[in-house]
């Protein structure tokens, strides 16, 4: 009978395909749930370049050693979310259960780190996301405390808030904001809201506070109704690539005001989007090439050296939390999930190439500096530190 | 062999092959027997095949094209949710998660009672566009209930769907739409699609009928989703976009409409060869999309179209022989 | 007032974008009865069309606008020839299933091959004028200036050509019409070549205004576009650029008074409320059906 033969062989051929042999049985398996193509696709490019670029290098010195036998080597189990919270989550699901990782790298945008935390901390598995700054990507959601398996290697949005808030007030003299944000993601809501509380304490006055929807590309409304409250400066916490368009859309209804931004600008390709529109922006991150230690400046000639162009801070970050991970593999001293969180909640201190991490007792947030940047003429330009 | 398949199973076979495969879901997820992926993919592939035969109830049997069914999963999904995470959390999921799902269903079906209101005055591409509307209001409307997480999703859902639930609901949509459509009153469904005029005039309540498949098909659209909501444990309005309806009508239009045996194959052949293509990124969504094409140029009816696996067709449909007194 | 007369050119601006791509699936619809869903997508590719041609000489405005049109028409009725003509005597919802599952296929490979957004380079440096607190660019006249001049055209070439009287003779009876020696496939590609171009005309304008492009940006426009043609009656021309219209103000004003989360529902409810009352649109003919 065709009908059945065929099912048969559709079904057989395909539980082969998803079953096939995995080479890395031998090796530390590290998954990376990362936002390769969507709205970010270079958020995820920068964390794969750089996961890859720390992971071969530690491979070539043998890898790394854990207490028992021989160094072993670290196999990256790299995937796509799509930038999407719901692709996110069941990423997480498949690398924990399926692929069998001992640790996961990622989510970056606090949107999909805040579900696959979530998946994580159910599945009893380490996850480190490098860039999410929401507090709730390392809380537990029903109970309010912070989740035991889920950390992150970056500072959270409420220290971020005070630094613009206060760079706003007391270096540019502002007194009148206005905000525009993306209101169906996490890490823009929480840092608009953080703003405008911080900002409103501090002494000034928002003067409006408008939203727009993922996906969006036209801002007019919005922008007409900013225009016509007449603010100094305008804070946008949204992503690099909304952020060209709305300024450009800004530029021609003749809004002049500065654009203020966060860490979800810190692509390059905010520079090759935006162009003009964007030159003299300010904006809040992790990490700036021009403040670099002696190991940052090894990692940015090695990144540069590799992939032709200097690393931004999502590659940063995932430098540092790659080297957290491993830290934590060497003094947990086993291939397990189990000891990897034990030993990663022990770790109180870490040098990395963003700075120093600093975790207090029972929590996945680390204590770390930030920096303010301008893009002038094309480029990133270094312009204060902001101590925690 | 031809033969063989041309007639009913032995009596008795459906029921020992159910009971059996019933069984060895229970044994698989109590002794841990296969791995967790192997778990996640078997309950995806019975999430959509619920999907798929509830929408071919409408799409197929019916002949109405409708694009709104992942609108009924969100439903279901976001209604259970409510359920087993904030008004009866402190219950036992033993009882408490089957009637979270069931409340999902009611709901998505209540509503699709509505949109079976709205069938009666148009159809067609029109009725699609309904359906269209009636998903993307469903979608931005639970964007804008922070009750339930709005735009940023609902966290904290239990994973509470195992295989064992999965098999059940899966039987039992298979086995409630088979007799639905092999019933006296179904035939009505079919008739509406065929020539709506000419039906009435025979005198089947052409109107009755329409409300019936559209309140079914969308209780196992919501079932569908209150399953999904907790094997996903995180669920978001975007997940329910037009995405999730077009795979739905891809496996629909896939496997061939009108058909129960082309629903499994169709949504079967659609999970493994998404997991299976997993590896190609983008392109995956390239080479399935065009499969599809060339099976429509080729074979506009999807594979087994208006066809049907004789072991889904009642005995009562073959000509009686060996059951003569 | 002059906050109110600034919206109202943001959604004429909007509203003339969205009847170019409008106009395609009215098109189209009215002469095959069949919603091509793979017309969004065309509509992103001729930007990605438009952002390659201008990568690789800089033309000017006027070129760039005729060059990447006639691109996107070839698109059209390759498609057309390739995925669509074979199915025109099947179960059309065959036809429906191909039409996304081009569209699929078309945003899907651009996204492999162009994961990142790009930024659309100046084809003109826009000047502003100020009236009294309103802010006019020229770029913005110009877009609607491009778009109401294609229309009219449309409209005259539909209305007093022999090609556009073919084409309402196909709409009207495709059985009777191949017997009076119109040749249906030629004028059926020529449909498919016209929508197809006016949509590259919306690409080209679309990423003048909006110059980042990416890859699924045709699926949210392309969807409201199709909204627009409904909400005017698809399958009538005019109907669809009186329904884009009234989309574009919809939008942007239901942003100036709620909070931006509910455009969506705002438009979509208004869909089904247009479609519960007036069940062709706006300016839809009733479909008879034929016993």
């Amino acid at each position: 009978m065709p009908k059945a033969t065929v099912f048969l062989l559709l079904t057989t051929c395909a539980i082969f395909l998803t079953g096939c042999a995995d080479p890395n049985r031998d090796a530390v398996k590290i998954g990376m749930n990362i936002e390769l193509t969507g709205e970010i696709p270079a958020v995820g490019a920068s964390s794969k370049n750089a996961a890859e670029l720390f992971f071969n290098a530690l491979n070539e010195q043998g890898g790394v050693s854990l207490a028992e036998g021989p160094k072993k080597k670290v196999a990256l189990i790299i995937r796509d979310n799509g930038g999407k919270a719901d692709q996110a989550a069941s990423v997480a699901q498949q690398l924990i259960s399926s692929q069998d990782v001992v640790a996961m790298i990622g989510p970056n945008s606090s949107a999909c780190a805040i579900p696959a935390g979530e998946i994580a901390e159910s599945l009893k598995c380490v996850m480190i996301s490098p860039w999410s700054t929401n507090p709730k990507t390392t809380l537990d959601q029903t109970s309010g405390q912070p989740r035991r398996y889920v950390f992150r290697g970056c500072f959270t949005d409420p220290f971020q808030a005070i630094v613009l808030a206060k760079f706003v007030t007391n270096d540019l003299g502002a007194k009148k904001a206005a905000v525009l944000y993306d209101v169906s993601s996490e890490a823009p809501l929480g840092q608009a809201t953080l703003f405008r509380d911080t900002f409103t304490a501090a002494g000034g006055e928002i003067v409006a506070f408008e939203t727009f929807t993922t996906g969006d590309k036209d801002f007019s409304a919005q922008l007409t109704n900013i225009r016509a409250a007449e603010p100094e400066i305008i804070f946008l916490p949204t992503y690099y690539n909304d952020v060209p368009l709305i300024a450009q859309q800004a530029r021609r209804l003749g809004i002049t005001a500065k654009f203020i931004g966060s860490d979800a600008w810190s692509s390059p390709e905010i520079i090759k989007l935006g162009g003009a529109d964007v030159d003299g922006s300010y904006f809040c991150n992790h990490f700036s090439t021009q403040i670099a230690t002696d190991e940052a400046k090894k990692f940015i000639a090695d990144y540069t050296a590799k992939y032709g162009q200097a690393p931004d801070d999502v590659a940063a970050l995932t430098y540092d939390a790659c080297g957290l991970v491993t830290e934590a593999l060497k003094a947990g001293g086993q291939n397990d999930r189990e000891a990897l969180r034990e030993a990663f909640a022990k770790i109180r201190e870490y040098k990395g190439v963003t700075g120093t991490f600093r975790f207090e007792p029972g929590s996945g947030d680390p204590i770390k500096s930030a920096v303010v940047l301008q893009i002038k003429d094309g480029a990133f330009q270094w312009v204060t530190n902001a101590q925690p | 062999m031809t033969r063989w398949f041309r007639q009913p199973p032995p009596r008795g076979v459906l029921l020992t092959l159910l009971a059996a495969g019933l069984a060895a879901c229970f044994v698989i997820e109590q002794f841990g027997l296969v791995d967790d992926y192997v778990r996640f993919v078997l309950i995806t592939l019975g999430i959509n095949i619920i999907l798929c035969v509830s929408l071919n109830l409408v799409n197929g049997w019916m002949g109405e094209f409708s694009v709104g069914h992942a609108g009924f999963m969100a439903l279901g999904a976001y209604l259970s949710a409510c359920v087993s995470v904030k008004w009866l959390a402190w219950g036992d999921p033993l009882w408490m998660f089957p009637l979270a799902v069931i409340g999902g269903g009611l709901l998505a079906g209540a509503v699709g009672f509505l949109l079976g209101l709205l069938s009666f005055k148009t159809r067609g591409d029109y009725l699609a566009i309904i359906t269209l509307a009636f998903l993307m209001i469903v979608k931005s409307g639970l964007e804008n209930i922070p009750y339930v997480g709005g735009a940023r999703g609902f966290l904290g859902i239990g994973n509470q769907t195992t295989l064992l639930s999965t098999a059940i609901w899966t039987v039992l949509t298979l086995w409630a739409i088979r007799n639905l459509v092999y019933s006296r009153f179904g035939r009505g469904i079919v008739a509406v699609r065929e020539d709506e005029i000419a039906a009435n005039a025979m005198g089947v309540d052409t109107r009755k009928a329409k409300l019936a498949a559209f309140v079914v098909s969308s209780f196992f659209g919501g079932v569908a989703g209150a399953l999904f909501a907790h094997q996903l444990q995180f669920i978001n309005p975007s997940v329910f976009d037009l995405v999730k309806s077009t795979e739905i009508l891809v496996m629909v239009y896939l496997g061939g409409v009108g058909s129960l045996a082309g629903s499994i194959l169709g949504a079967t052949a659609f999970t493994f060869l998404s997991q299976a293509l997993q590896p190609l990124g983008t392109w995956r969504m390239v080479i399935l999309p065009l499969l599809l094409v060339l099976l429509m140029i080729f074979r506009p009816r999807g594979i087994m179209g208006m066809r049907e696996f004789s072991w889904f067709v009642p005995r009562r449909e073959f000509p009686a022989k060996e059951e003569k007194k | 007032m002059d906050y109110f007369a600034q919206q109202a050119i943001n959604a004429i601006q909007l509203g003339s974008i969205y009847a170019l791509i409008a106009l395609g699936y009215s098109m189209v619809y009215g002469v095959l009865v069949m919603i091509n869903f793979a017309h969004g997508d065309v509509f992103m590719v001729s930007s990605f069309f438009c952002f390659l041609l201008l990568l690789l000489l800089p033309v000017p405005f006027v070129a760039a606008l005729i060059i990447v049109m006639l691109a996107t028409a070839v698109l059209g009725v390759a498609l057309e020839r390739l995925a669509y003509r074979p199915l025109r005597n099947a179960p059309r919802v065959s036809a429906i299933i191909t039409a996304l599952g081009c569209g699929l296929i078309i945003q899907n490979t651009t996204l492999s091959l162009s994961p990142y957004s790009q930024r659309m380079p100046e084809l003109f440096v826009p000047v502003t004028w100020n009236f009294g607190g309103v802010t006019v660019s020229s770029l913005q006249l110009l877009i609607i200036g491009v778009s109401v001049g294609l229309m009219i055209g449309l409209d005259f070439f539909i209305r007093r050509t022999r090609y556009g009287m073919a084409m309402r003779a196909i709409a009207q009876d495709r059985i009777t019409v191949p017997l009076m020696g119109i040749p249906v496939n030629t004028m059926i590609a020529l449909t498919f070549a016209i929508g197809a171009a006016l949509g590259g005309a919306a690409g080209v304008l679309y990423a003048s205004a909006y110059p980042v492009i990416s890859a699924t940006m045709g699926v949210l426009i392309g969807w409201k576009a199709f909204v627009a043609a409904v909400i005017g009656g698809i399958g009538s021309v005019r109907g669809a650029v009186l329904g884009a219209y009234v989309l574009g103000s919809v939008e942007v004003f239901t942003v100036t008074v709620l909070p931006s989360t509910y455009r969506d529902l705002v438009v979509y409810a208004l869909l089904l409320v247009i479609l519960i009352f007036k069940p062709y649109g706006l300016l839809g003919r009733p479909a008879v059906q034929k016993v």
